[in-house]
């Protein structure tokens, strides 16, 4: 089932969670909500599932207009943040419950939940209560709940969020392979963007109630849309520049932005990625002047596969930090210690030009 | 909970110092006069106590009016505490302030200014005084009035209960309940009401002893009709005004010990009532250290 | 108007539980957040404000309007009779008297009850809720019992000239015992969540144990117990059941204001029975508004 939000609009007292969002999710898609607190990304969920209500715009799914219809009767599978699993009831009892109170046969009950148990590998857990279970158990208890009414649109908030890193991998991964096998139409909310990536076919990154970019995740990591996904989507070294001409400087080399064509400067700023920065030998690159920068390391922090150099450019006072594949570093010319001049070479590097509103 | 020792090892003779005093103030005010009803009840040995509440039918009574009127207070107000609390911890309106505040009221009133407030309304001089005598409905002086005055005066308890549990546990299991289907009455009795059951047995369990022991407020309203309107604590008054010392106290031991068992079930649900808060703070909180255990093979 | 039913997808082979439920077409209530979700907000008001307003909201509005249809002049001569002055300077001296004893004892006993470990500790803690489930009449007729000549403490007592019974004393006394456990367990909870740190780090820096208490720990703590007095206060103002056995209940030197509204009542005297009842109402809603601000302030500190 396809979701169509159109022009959503919510505000709790003075403060406005959702800005006229609008949104589609196409059948079978898994759709990703990532945003930072506050960006308004559990409230549309929760518009989705009616446990809220917009104070504006409709919302339908596969062209019919629920805007008013109850959460009761939506049909819709909700995985709460914290699972808000029934404490006094078993395992079985919970994912039983949206039979039970439709008052399906007990047999259909049994046969139901004892397949939704196998599914999220929850065989003979049955009979716990959900205290006695761990997080990623619970988590897999609240999505067979959801599960067990057949809803056509999964909607999960943050969830993965309450686990620890290793159980969040494992259950993400399962998720994934989960969502291929069903096929239903997802979505779910996280402020991880690591988890949106890997698990979304699309990711909608919101901020302050609006949505700042919707895409593939490729789409969306290579060509973020604006500053604040730029931002949001990890380390960044930012570089306060000028533009004209269609083209920025940073340090002197010249990065292309055929979007401002005018002679007039206006400030811009530049944002270069770590891992999109190469380390050289200054040799190396002495027949490449003007697409690479001297600069001299300050520190180097080694973490795991990534070794992480802070580098100063030459008659600058600003930092830059340059991630070093560790297998790559181990093959460079150069020893990696403070005090050692290399060049860097950036090989990506993206341009904005500010809004005026927007503030970083 | 603290790790910490409780004292260390100088102030220990300020601590005996500050627990023989706790001891005694306890002691003295709480322990003697309670070791004391029942001293006297029983010192002319239980014979005498038996008799004195089996032979005195007014007392037998007074014993049967309180086992009646007490139930019906309790359970207006468990419909009450239960919807109000409900209200107030699961909705946001204009005025809910001012209605918590409200609840607390009884509280703070005087149980007699209650009863005369009631005497004013339902008396034979009262608001509704003309209109009850038309229709010949006897309220003061009468057992309806003997319930109103004793639901007025425990009131509080069972919403006060209440309140905080149901904030405390938050609204998320009933919006999943909802979102799978559930009426509202199947949210009210599978989800609601077990969350909440504990806390709403101790406030029963409060207003029960409550109702039994009222004496302002009923005293107010009953007009004391020995054999008509005397409640326990009532006919303990009574008794005391007729120098019968004995008898007032065999009655007084039957309201003390119904106090003693009072409290040993609040004690027990309070012990009941900390392991769900637990619970509940385990359920929020996921052991991580657990999860690396118990996941691995069940996600293959 | 209804929406057109949803269709439940079956489960398994069963149609079996189609809902039939017609949908509201907009969601109730604009204002109300969860109140289109959760179900019962009409219920449950309905059941509330019938309650409120009929045993609570009418009754004390009824004695109001009953007292100011007396007018002013009416009012201070049925409010201001020296009987009444001498039963509200009774009631609020005793009363008074008793809110500071049971704040200073029971700041004693919550503090031993927090912090000092001690076998039996537990039975102590439960003891201090007797005088919440023991009847007030009970406590009035065996304060009596034990302090006259012939009573277990009145023995020891009278021969010193002290009165426990039939007299101002006794009055005190049994306000004490029904007000103790209201300043007890205000007052112990905050006592609990006390950083033992800051204590430390006191005594560490050179302060007394004196010290310690006056500078950190009774700053911290006298919120709560300023609510319990307020709470011991409110109780004890009200008190009826337990002082009508032990005070002797003589006008102009024992008699409390609630005892006298049910004399006044007795004697068909309702205009002075609801002025009085009035001005205590008055005191009480006063001490309820200051306990009310006083809880807010703990619950501020306690974040």
């Amino acid at each position: 089932m396809s979701i169509h939000v159109r022009e959503i609009s919510k505000s709790f007292g003075a403060f406005r969670a959702l800005d006229r969002v609008s949104l589609e999710v196409p059948e079978g898609t898994l759709l990703a909500l990532l945003g930072p607190s506050g960006s308004g990304k559990t409230t549309l969920l929760r518009i989705i599932a009616g446990l809220e209500f917009a104070d504006e715009g409709t919302i339908e799914e596969d062209g019919a207009d629920i805007t008013a219809r109850h959460a009761r009767d939506r049909e819709v599978g909700f995985v709460f943040q914290h699972y808000a699993l029934f404490r006094h009831m078993s395992v079985f009892e919970n994912i039983a419950f949206g039979l039970r109170v439709r008052k399906a046969p007990n047999a259909e009950v049994v046969a139901k939940v004892e397949e939704l148990l196998r599914l999220v590998r929850l065989e003979g857990l049955g009979g716990r209560k959900p205290a006695q279970l761990s997080g990623g158990q619970r988590q897999r208890v609240a999505l067979a709940r959801a599960l067990a009414i057949r809803p056509k649109i999964l909607l999960l908030d943050e969830p993965f969020g309450a686990l620890d890193a290793k159980v969040r991998v494992e259950l993400r991964q399962w998720l994934r392979r989960l969502h291929d096998e069903i096929g239903m139409t997802s979505v779910f909310v996280t402020h991880d963007q690591e988890e949106a990536f890997e698990l979304a076919d699309t990711v909608v990154v919101m901020n302050h109630g609006k949505i700042e970019q919707q895409g593939s995740p490729d789409d969306v990591f290579d060509h973020p849309a604006t500053p604040f996904v730029m931002d949001f989507l990890g380390n960044v070294n930012v570089y306060h520049g000028r533009v004209e001409n269609g083209r920025a400087f940073w340090h002197g080399i010249p990065i292309d932005y055929p979007d401002y064509p005018h002679a007039q400067a206006r400030e811009a700023r530049v944002y270069l990625r770590p891992h999109e920065l190469e380390l050289s030998a200054p040799a190396a690159v002495a027949n490449r002047l003007g697409t690479s920068l001297a600069a001299s390391i300050l520190r180097v922090v080694r973490s795991g596969p990534i070794t992480r150099v802070t580098c100063r450019p030459h008659g600058s006072e600003q930092e830059l930090q340059v991630d070093v594949p560790t297998e790559v570093a181990h093959r460079l010319q150069i020893i990696l210690e403070p005090g050692t001049h290399v060049a860097i070479t950036p090989r990506k590097a993206r341009v904005f030009v500010p809004d005026p509103e927007y503030v970083i | 909970m603290r790790s910490k020792p409780a004292t260390t090892a100088a102030s220990r003779p300020l601590s005996a110092v500050l627990v023989a005093g706790a001891l005694g103030v306890v002691g003295l005010l709480i322990v003697a006069p309670l070791a004391s009803v029942f001293y006297e009840a029983f010192a002319r040995g239980v014979g005498a106590w038996w008799g004195a509440l089996a032979d005195d039918p007014d007392t037998r009574h007074a014993i049967w009016l309180s086992l009646t009127v007490a139930p019906v207070a309790v359970a207006i107000n468990t419909v009450f505490g239960v919807a109000a609390a409900w209200l107030v911890a699961r909705f946001r309106f204009p005025g809910r302030s001012l209605l918590i505040s409200l609840f607390d009221v009884p509280f703070s009133v005087s149980p007699v200014v209650a009863g005369l407030a009631l005497v004013l309304i339902f008396g034979r001089q009262g608001l509704l005084g003309p209109t009850l005598a038309w229709l010949d409905w006897k309220i003061i002086f009468a057992w309806p009035g003997l319930v109103l005055a004793t639901t007025f005066v425990t009131l509080p308890l069972v919403v006060r209960e209440l309140i905080p549990v149901m904030e405390a546990i938050g609204p998320e299991e009933e919006l999943a309940a909802v979102s799978l289907g559930a009426s509202g009455w199947q949210v009210f009795w599978r989800v609601t009401l077990p969350n909440i059951r504990w806390a709403l047995l101790h406030g029963i369990v409060l207003a029960n002893a409550r109702a039994m022991g009222e004496f302002g407020a009923v005293y107010v309203v009953s007009g004391h009709i020995a054999g008509a309107t005397d409640t326990m604590p009532l006919r303990v008054e009574k008794l005391f005004q007729e120098y019968r010392q004995p008898a007032s106290m065999a009655v007084a031991s039957v309201l003390a010990g119904l106090a003693l068992v009072t409290l040993v079930a609040k004690f027990v649900i309070e012990r009941r009532l900390e392991a769900e808060s637990r619970d509940l703070e385990a359920a929020r909180s996921l052991p991580d250290s657990l999860d690396h255990t118990k996941v691995e093979g069940a996600v293959a | 108007m209804p929406l057109p039913k949803p269709t439940m997808i079956a489960l398994a082979d069963s149609t079996a539980f189609a809902t039939t439920r017609a949908q509201p077409a907009v969601a109730r209530g604009p204002r109300r957040r969860h109140a289109a979700v959760l179900p019962g907000f009409g219920t449950s008001a309905a059941i509330t404000s019938l309650v409120v307003l009929s045993l609570i909201v009418f009754p004390l509005a009824v004695l109001v309007l009953r007292a100011a249809s007396l007018g002013p002049a009416g009012f201070l001569a049925a409010a201001w009779t020296p009987r009444a002055r001498a039963a509200y300077s009774v009631s609020l001296t005793a009363s008074l008297l008793a809110a500071a004893a049971s704040s200073l004892l029971g700041l004693l006993v919550a503090w031993v009850l927090a912090r000092v470990p001690f076998p039996g500790r537990r039975i102590l803690d439960a003891l201090v809720d007797v005088p919440l489930a023991l009847p007030t009449a009970v406590a009035g007729l065996v304060y009596s019992a034990l302090y006259v000549k012939k009573g277990w403490l009145g023995q020891w007592l009278v021969p010193l000239g002290i009165q426990g019974a039939y007299s101002y004393l006794g009055i005190v006394l049994v306000l004490v015992f029904v007000s103790l456990p209201f300043a007890i367990r205000v007052v112990q909870p905050v006592i609990e969540s006390l950083d033992r740190d800051a204590e430390e780090a006191a005594r560490m820096l050179g302060a007394s144990r004196a010290q310690t208490f006056l500078r950190v720990v009774l700053p911290a703590i006298l919120p709560a117990v300023a609510t319990g007095f307020a709470l011991a206060l409110a109780r004890a103002l009200g008190e009826y059941g337990s002082v009508v056995f032990i005070s002797g209940n003589m006008p102009f030197k024992s008699e409390i204001a609630p005892v006298l509204i049910v004399a006044r009542l007795e004697e068909f005297a309702y205009a002075e029975a609801t002025t009085v009842a009035v001005l205590l109402l008055a005191m009480s809603i006063t001490l309820l508004v200051v306990v009310n601000t006083l809880q807010q302030r703990l619950a501020r500190n306690a974040q």
